[in-house]
């Protein structure tokens, strides 16, 4: 047989076909080394190091199902939230949520009877918004909180204590900033994305009554809100750092005095500045108030279109209800998180004094999670209005109002849906 | 058999032809088809449905999703930044890339060098050249290289990207897309200077007319024409398709502010982000689309392109 050119070219066109046919998703049919199906689970990138290979570890410990673990740096919630809508999605994965639209589109699993006699051992604030209908979408993994650090010599210094009201924070905040130090960090944007609803809670309000209503459609809301402006116009905010506020370096390299980070940037910080620093919650914003810190958890969930639903939530609860080793090696051995269950948490003595056990007090004293009903449209449109009150000095009354009708208009569409 | 013979012969065209084009063609075809047109009307059939987290809703809104999108200041305040964005970037790109054009068209010596000088930020990533823009040049501390340049001369640190007033954030922006495409356009307004006649410079000197801008304006811009149309319209689509450095300029985890937020970025987030919403995400990419194809055509139609004396 003569090979010519156009033979050549029509193979290799003819393969290229073939080769972008085929697909792989690494977890069809059953596993190869005898270990039951192929399951792949899915987590956020962890900056803290030895969590990836802690996870894998977990996986590998797994006798009944061959398990992959797919460590997903990016925007995470945008990737699962996109994959859940394919085949070639995860089995098993971790999510900041589930959204109320992802258990209302049906694209994950319930998980009740996971909990069956452990219910109570769970952290109530963070399980709340993973319950819905009665039944739970995910099984809470760790207790995440953010709260304000701040640097106890600068303090010290400028003769002040811990801010205790928010008209504190504005006056100690512009006292601690100097040519190259700014008092407060609150994320680059100026606390519209990490603060969210605190400033509202630490008014005594709330995102969404427990009757499912707006719960910040009140003059309070919009003096907080002012405050935050105040921040802004003193030039007491860092903005601008290099990493963001989920990051302590900033606070780390005294770029600023004060820092809203999460309880995950402790032991970095404690690494940097020793006993150099305090942490404080957000303080009381309104005469009679308490202080707030938002509190979350990453939950462990069960894709719907998963081809092993059943084998998936075995794993499930093997690994985030029955391994409590496990699950008290992923929050205390590598980051810095409260263990999901009480009886963990308890037995934690990381968390038994210093900044930790402060942590865990206002976790527990002031704690609020965002409630399930808060929908990503609702926060997009108050995260914006805030964004605009801050930095361009908008009316917060005006734009509050505008933010009410939006969230109103958000509720009733998912109540419709429920009904 | 014979009838099958022949049927196959006429399909194959003269020396299999037609079997060879659609060989080599037939699969980029296959992939344009499924990969674009099919989402594309998926996208207008999404579009007409209340689709939260799914692609095959069944919730029928008719156009509810056209009106909300409309009625969204989020949306319409989209459509404003990419009107100042490129009312500026299409005149300043444009102005750049011709100067460096017509200086690199004068020069004897090192052209080769200052050609590929100009055209290498061209092959760097919009993604990776926003980043160093970001966290090394104009990030808001003391050590960012324009506050370093700054604060020689005693100016206070600035947080160029998140400063609303005065709108530092569209010095970056600008910058950035700037030093990405001037030298790809610089390069196509070199070969059309490369195909200008010398004689009719040279006829026009005979005739008198003064070196410089004479010139430039009687001789040189009305030979340039067909390649200004086209740059027009390339940096016209460029600017409308702009994503990456607004996406990574400006987001962090939690979303995106408000300001400088174009059409791509905002229906990213309500289609793609969390919001999951692909029903009003379709509805605000198939108005989109049409807002495109209405300026392109009005631009064509502005500038005669396809006219026959062109």
């Amino acid at each position: 047989m003569t090979i010519d050119r156009r033979t050549v070219l029509a193979s290799g066109a003819a393969l290229g076909l073939l080769t972008a046919c085929g697909s792989n998703t690494g977890r069809d049919g059953d596993g190869s080394d005898g270990k039951g199906p192929k399951l792949s689970q899915w987590y956020h990138q962890y900056g803290e190091a030895g969590t990836e290979q802690a996870v894998k570890r977990y996986a590998e410990a797994y006798d009944k199902a061959d398990v992959s673990v797919q460590w997903r740096p990016g925007n995470y919630d945008e990737q699962t939230a996109a994959a859940l809508l394919t085949k070639s999605g995860p089995d098993v994965f971790e999510v900041n949520g589930p959204t109320l639209d992802q258990i209302q589109g049906g694209q994950v699993l319930d998980l009740t009877d996971l909990l069956d006699g452990v219910k109570d051992d769970f952290n109530q604030a963070v399980l709340a918004p993973k319950t819905y209908d009665g039944r739970n979408w995910a099984i809470p993994q760790v207790v995440d909180m953010q709260l304000l650090y701040y640097r106890k010599s600068l303090l010290a210094d400028a003769g002040r204590t811990p801010p205790t009201s928010l008209d504190e924070l504005v006056d100690t905040a512009k006292e601690l900033t100097t040519k190259k130090v700014k008092g407060l960090f609150l994320g680059n944007d100026g606390g519209a994305g990490a603060l969210g609803g605190t400033p509202l809670y630490a008014a005594g309000l709330s995102l969404v009554t427990d009757e499912g209503e707006v719960g910040f459609d009140d003059p309070a809301a919009a003096r907080a809100l002012a405050q935050l402006r105040a921040l802004y116009e003193d030039r007491s905010l860092l903005l601008g750092a290099p990493s963001d506020w989920s990051d302590p370096s900033a606070f780390t390299q005294g770029l600023t005095a004060m820092q809203w980070s999460g309880l995950w940037a402790l032991p970095a910080v404690e690494k940097a500045l020793g006993d150099d620093f305090g942490v404080a919650a957000f303080p009381a914003a309104a005469p009679g108030a308490e202080p707030a810190v938002p509190v979350g958890a990453y939950g462990s969930a069960v894709s719907a279109r998963s081809a092993h639903k059943q084998e998936a939530k075995d794993f499930v609860r093997w690994l985030w209800v029955e391994k409590t080793g496990y699950q008290r090696d992923f929050a205390l051995s590598y980051g810095f998180h409260i263990p999901a269950r009480l009886s963990l948490a308890k037995k934690a003595d990381v968390l038994t004094e210093g900044p930790a056990a402060d942590a865990v007090r206002f976790s527990t004293g002031h704690g609020y999670a965002e409630p399930l009903l808060w929908t990503p449209a609702s926060r997009v449109a108050y995260q914006d209005a805030l964004s605009r009150i801050i930095k361009s000095g908008a009316n917060p009354e005006s734009e509050l109002r505008s933010v009410v009708r939006k969230v109103s208009a958000e509720l009733d569409r998912v109540k419709k849906k429920s009904s | 058999m014979r009838r099958r013979e022949r049927l196959w012969r006429r399909l194959a065209g003269p020396q299999n032809r037609n079997l060879w084009f659609w060989v080599f063609v037939g699969p980029f075809a296959l992939g344009l088809v499924v990969f674009t047109y099919v989402p594309l009307g998926w996208s207008v059939y999404l579009s007409f449905f209340d689709a939260h987290n799914t692609v095959s809703p069944t919730d029928f809104v008719g156009f509810d999703n056209y009106t909300s999108m409309l009625r969204n200041d989020a949306f319409t305040d989209s459509l404003w930044t990419f009107v100042v964005f490129t009312a500026f970037i299409v005149p300043t790109t444009f102005v750049l890339s011709l100067s460096l054009a017509l200086m690199v068209n004068r020069m004897r010596r090192a052209q080769a060098f200052l050609r590929s000088v100009f055209f290498l930020p061209a092959a760097c990533s919009y993604v990776v050249a926003a980043l160093i823009w970001k966290m090394s040049i104009f990030n808001g501390v003391r050590f960012g290289l324009a506050n370093t340049v700054l604060g020689w001369f005693g100016a206070e640190q600035t947080a160029w990207l998140s400063t609303t007033d005065p709108p530092w954030y569209w010095l970056v922006i600008v910058t950035v897309r700037l030093w990405l495409q001037a030298g790809f356009y610089m390069i196509l307004f070199l070969a059309g200077l490369q195909r200008i006649s010398p004689t009719l410079y040279e006829a026009a000197a005979v005739d008198g007319a003064r070196p410089g801008w004479q010139v430039l304006r009687h001789i040189t811009l009305p030979q340039l024409r067909t390649t200004s149309v086209a740059v027009t319209l390339l940096l016209v689509i460029n600017a409308f398709q702009a994503f990456d450095e607004f996406y990574n300029l400006l987001s962090d985890a939690r979303g995106y502010p408000p300001y400088a937020r174009p059409p791509l970025v905002y229906l990213y987030y309500t289609a793609l982000g969390q919001g999951q919403n692909l029903g009003l995400g379709s509805a605000g990419a198939v108005l989109l689309a049409l807002i495109i194809a209405v300026v392109a055509i009005g631009q064509a139609r502005w500038f005669g392109l396809g006219r026959k004396e062109d």
